[in-house]
């Protein structure tokens, strides 16, 4: 009797066990936690979840009869893409809303996309933002993330080093008179006029971008080998050699190295988007006051002096239960004035609402402008009709893989013939 | 345990009662049944192998031989793996294989002579040495590879290059270049692994019987003969073993170069392994299918190089 009831309790126990296994695997959280609709976040960037927690506190003020719950996580951002495309391909565990980054959103745009259409909220609001920061995200005329920013390439000289050399940075109009005033520079100061990154895209991509020619062209198909990729990477080859511009120390523009050479006064200059300030006020504070920002010199005069530059898609799942609501919260935090305003409150992005540039509240004080000055979208009202869109298809990911890991570190730090090395590559993604 | 004995009410009175059988449940006598028993005890191992194990390589196989894109699965043949014909995939096999080399070149004679030096007894400081090695066996992959991207650093500052700096040589940038970012992976490999490879071999030198280098010194043998003629042949068992493991450890080689390169991007792909060019096409470029294939080929590669050289080392003659 004594054994049959342990096997019996034996039995329960791993019953109990297993269903309490089984429970926490399908991870099905309650449909309503607290007074609201859950609504599950995920991205990479905690900036990002913060910034979308402060949202969801907003909407819940104006929108009492149908308040949210937003649970957000972040992840580091590989793995937070790779479990969002597993979930995605699973059809299981997928978010409401996820953050995809602008390289990664090919991979997503595969086959039949697994994320809600957003033009119900987008296409009403076309006119007032920035068209390309959606259509990155889009395919087949449906749009499916809203991106932060413009991500409007400009220039970042060091005032103070280009004082030093006699240089007045709004005499530079060409990327000739860039590299005329660079070897100026470096014959005056002994430092390099710029740096430039060897493992990343936010040099050489917008080069290519001004002139109107891209990786994939509007087909989606490579023109990463076309005349004028090559010449540009000939153009950034040779100020290389020349040394008006060095490899970036570490290899980017967001390594460890980079920071402390750049905080020190390593070089008179960088370009990389607007939303790269926040690395300025945040790990070179030494630079404060001392870094004006000017649009990119253009190829020739007249031509466009800046490019829209990376980004981050934010979706809806086809796996969220709430998907209206999810897109209307998304709309509100990412199209609305009031939204824009946020982002560039508190994350420092040039927001794609484009009427929000001119509004007071982006020239009150904050940390930027402590940094940068009051006239920071001065500029970006300046390019903002010289921005051409560029191309992102599902070849994306494949292509940035190769610039970043191959093209441009032969070309720039091994000194390979431009031509040769893009053919290769081009031959060997076709 | 006593089985309780039922007895009978109905038996009439005069007769002889019948012979008293238990009575056992069902469910009792099949899980005391001796013939049932072994596999029940086996069935944990069977289904956690059939559920974590032959369940995923089997999809993979299927996988293999598929284009997964979102929402859409189709049959390929074999293209995935005709794709693999690439240099791309060359340059990762090249790295992994390097990798594999030259970490059995380091790391099966330096453990073994550690290990007879550690285990000899007039070795002072014996049991300190022993934990010191062991340690970085310990620690985080992850932080051991920043630790070292950070020693392996191009400013003036990093301990690297510091050290030149002390000879009166110039910064160098160790890991954009495919010999001195190979020899970081190298050194990482051994400050971790050295130790682990180190308490093998001591194991295996415990169960050497001490009588041989007696008779050994009696016969006028010196000590390197000893070494040479007892230890080794006696750690032949252990050393197949470290090779093996070796092989495996090498070949499947990933994290390190993935925090040494601070992600899967390293210059040229001189750090990209068999592994990482998985992770890279599976993963970071979702091809689920064209992974898949990269795994299988990666199984099979493993599987013929351990396979090889046990059958070289003789592990599947029979016993004497």
């Amino acid at each position: 009797m004594l054994l049959r009831r342990k096997s019996m309790a034996l039995m329960l126990m791993a019953v109990v066990l297993l269903a309490g296994l089984l429970q926490g695997c399908s991870g099905k959280a309650d449909e309503k936690d607290g007074p609201g609709t859950e609504l599950v976040l995920w991205t990479f960037n905690e900036l990002h979840e913060k910034f979308f927690l402060q949202m969801a506190d907003q909407w819940n003020q104006l929108h009492p009869d149908e308040p949210i719950v937003l649970k957000a996580n972040t992840f580091p951002y590989d793995n937070h893409h790779s479990k969002l495309s597993i979930a995605l391909q699973s059809g299981v565990g997928a978010p409401d809303i996820a953050d995809i980054e602008v390289n990664k959103i090919g991979n997503f745009l595969k086959g039949i996309p697994q994320l809600v259409p957003l033009n119900p909220v987008i296409d009403p609001e076309l006119k007032n933002i920035v068209p390309s920061r959606v259509q990155i995200y889009g395919k087949d005329g449906k749009y499916y993330g809203i991106d932060f920013h413009v991500g409007a390439e400009v220039m970042y000289y060091n005032k103070e080093i280009l004082d030093q050399a006699g240089v007045n940075p709004d005499s530079i109009v060409t990327w000739a008179d860039y590299a005329a005033a660079g070897k100026q520079v470096l014959a005056k100061t002994g430092k390099p006029m710029a740096t430039v990154e060897t493992n990343d895209l936010w040099n050489y991509w917008p080069m290519i971008s001004q002139q109107k020619s891209d990786f994939l062209d509007d087909k989606g198909e490579l023109t990463l080998d076309n005349e004028t990729n090559i010449k540009t990477l000939e153009f950034l080859q040779q100020m290389v050699k020349d040394k008006i511009a060095i490899p970036a120390p570490g290899g980017g523009h967001h390594m460890e190295e980079y920071y402390g050479f750049m905080n020190k006064g390593g070089a008179a200059s960088v370009w990389m988007p607007m939303w790269y300030m926040g690395r300025f006020t945040d790990y070179m504070p030494d630079l404060k006051g001392k870094i004006i920002i000017r649009p990119l010199p253009a190829w020739e005069k007249g031509g466009s002096r800046s490019a829209g530059m990376g980004g981050t898609g934010t979706v809806v799942t086809n796996q969220s239960k709430h998907q209206d609501l999810a897109m209307r919260f998304l709309a509100f935090a990412k199209l609305s004035k009031q939204g824009n305003v946020e982002i560039w409150k508190q994350l420092g992005f040039d927001p794609i609402r484009s009427e929000v540039w001119t509004m007071p509240e982006v020239k009150a004080k904050n940390k930027f402008t402590d940094y940068f000055g009051t006239n920071i979208f001065d500029t970006l009202i300046e390019v903002k009709d010289e921005i051409n869109a560029v191309h992102i298809g599902p070849k994306t990911p494949d292509i940035a893989s190769a610039v970043r890991n191959k093209i441009l570190y032969r070309t720039l730090l091994n000194g390979e013939d431009p031509a040769t090395v893009l053919h290769e590559l081009a031959d060997e993604l076709r | 345990m006593a089985t309780p004995v039922h007895t009978n009410a109905n038996v009439p009175t005069g007769q002889p009662p019948k012979p008293q059988r238990p009575t056992r449940s069902r469910w009792s006598r099949f899980i005391h049944s001796s013939r049932t028993a072994p596999y029940v005890f086996v069935l944990p191992f069977v289904l956690s192998f059939a559920l974590f194990f032959a369940y995923p390589v089997i999809s993979t196989v299927i996988m293999s031989f598929q284009e997964v894109l979102p929402g859409i699965t189709t049959y390929v043949g074999l293209e995935n793996y005709k794709d693999l014909i690439n240099p791309t995939f060359g340059k990762a096999i090249l790295n992994s294989v390097l990798y594999t080399l030259l970490t059995l070149v380091v790391l099966i004679p330096l453990p073994l002579v550690l290990a007879v030096l550690l285990n000899s007894p007039k070795m002072p400081g014996r049991g300190l040495f022993r934990s010191v090695m062991f340690i970085p066996a310990l620690t985080s992959v992850v932080v051991a590879g920043t630790i070292f991207r950070l020693m392996f650093g191009e400013l003036d500052g990093s301990l690297m290059n510091s050290l030149l700096g002390v000879f009166g040589l110039e910064p160098y940038k160790w890991l954009m270049n495919a010999n001195t970012g190979f020899l970081a992976l190298i050194v990482l490999a051994l400050w971790r692994w050295l130790g682990v490879n180190m308490l093998y071999y001591m194991s295996g030198l415990q169960n050497i019987p001490p009588e041989l280098y007696e008779a050994a010194q009696i016969d006028g043998a010196s000590r390197f003969d000893s070494f040479w003629r007892i230890t080794i042949p006696m750690l032949k068992p252990v050393t197949i073993y470290v090779f093996t493991i070796s092989i495996y450890a090498g070949l499947s080689m990933f994290t390190e170069s993935y925090m040494l390169w601070n992600g899967n991007n390293s210059p040229n792909d001189i750090g990209l392994t068999i592994v990482g060019y998985l992770y890279r096409q599976g993963l970071e470029q979702n091809s689920m299918g064209f992974g898949a294939a990269v795994g299988i080929v990666l199984l099979v590669f493993t599987l013929l190089l351990n396979l090889v050289q046990l059958k070289f080392f003789g592990l599947f003659r029979k016993e004497d």
